[in-house]
């Protein structure tokens, strides 16, 4: 059984007007020292599977189909072993 | 002509589509459930627009998998006829018929109101009777309708002719400040290499009869029945 935790980013030339806002956000509260706030996405499943090479193609497959859209976002992910 | 417009979870336009095609347009209108394995015989699919799936991952990504989609893309890549009307549209870029994504608007804000339009190209299946470079007014109404292609795919866009609607002010001026989402070069609307596939943030079902006070967007449905 693996774990698999997944870091979705949006591409960083890619405006992230949730940054831009939770941004005010954070200087509304009094520090101004902060910039270039991102919202990325992560996610974690468990995957019943003892081949990790096995894991690692059907993760990067989910990733590619549906987790992440190529136009706009990068994607890394990490297995841990539970 | 018989139409058939996807009901998704969360889709919120598939009866003001369903309305304004039967009763409006006067044409054979079925709704097709997103469970369904068969589009009935349908000449043209419409995906409305609403929030399927709650839009959670990203808008449209979950629809894409429903079973109903399978038949579409079957559909649209036999050179059918189909329309993605705002989370259609992005259910459209999802799946792959239609190039680039859509993501957050760039103002931070849901826009809601009548946006000027220029119909950039007329000679489709869907604004044949436009004339050219002609200025109309739809309703939008979305909070992620920035459209968003690399270099390579809009030169390709412009290569094909696939840009048919851009976002413009009253006098059909393409302006930054007419662009009410930030989209690149105010692409409101496209279709696919084939020209059967369209896609479009604005709401043409929402401006076909004169009780609207606007009925410039029937003209994109009358198109159709005219090909």
């Amino acid at each position: 059984m693996f774990k698999a935790k997944i870091f979705i980013k949006r591409r960083r030339t890619i405006l992230d007007p949730q940054g831009k806002a939770v941004e005010l956000g954070i200087k509304s509260l009094g520090f101004e020292n902060i910039k270039n706030v991102r919202i990325d996405k992560f996610i974690e499943f468990e995957i019943d599977e003892v081949d990790e090479e096995k894991v690692r193609n059907e993760v990067d497959k989910i990733c590619d189909s549906l987790l992440a859209n190529p136009h706009l976002e990068d994607y890394y992910f990490e297995l841990e072993k539970i | 002509m018989k139409f058939g417009v996807v009901i998704f979870p969360g889709s919120n336009c598939d009866y003001d589509t369903y309305y304004f095609l039967k009763f409006v347009l006067g044409v054979e209108t079925i709704f097709l459930f997103h469970k369904e394995n068969s589009l009935q015989g349908a000449d043209v699919i419409i995906l409305p627009g609403g929030f399927s799936y709650g839009d959670y991952l990203r808008t449209g990504a979950i629809a894409k998998f429903s079973p109903i989609m399978k038949e579409v893309i079957n559909f649209a890549n036999k050179g059918g006829l189909v329309i993605g009307i705002c989370n259609g549209f992005q259910i459209l870029c999802e799946s792959g018929l239609l190039p680039g994504a859509l993501t957050k608007n760039n103002t931070l804000k849901f826009v809601c109101y009548s946006q000027n339009l220029k119909v950039v190209n007329n000679k489709t299946f869907f604004t044949n009777n436009y004339q050219m470079n002609e200025v109309i007014s739809m309703p939008i109404a979305h909070g992620e309708g920035n459209y968003i292609i690399d270099n390579d795919g809009l030169k390709d866009l412009y290569d094909n002719d696939q840009i048919i609607l851009k976002y413009c002010d009253e006098f059909g001026n393409i302006t930054q400040e007419s662009n009410p989402n930030g989209s690149i070069d105010n692409i409101a609307g496209i279709c696919n290499k084939n020209g059967n596939v369209f896609g479009l943030m604005p709401h043409p079902e929402r401006c076909g009869e004169p009780i609207f006070g606007n009925t410039d967007g029937i003209k994109i449905f009358e198109s159709i029945l005219n090909k």
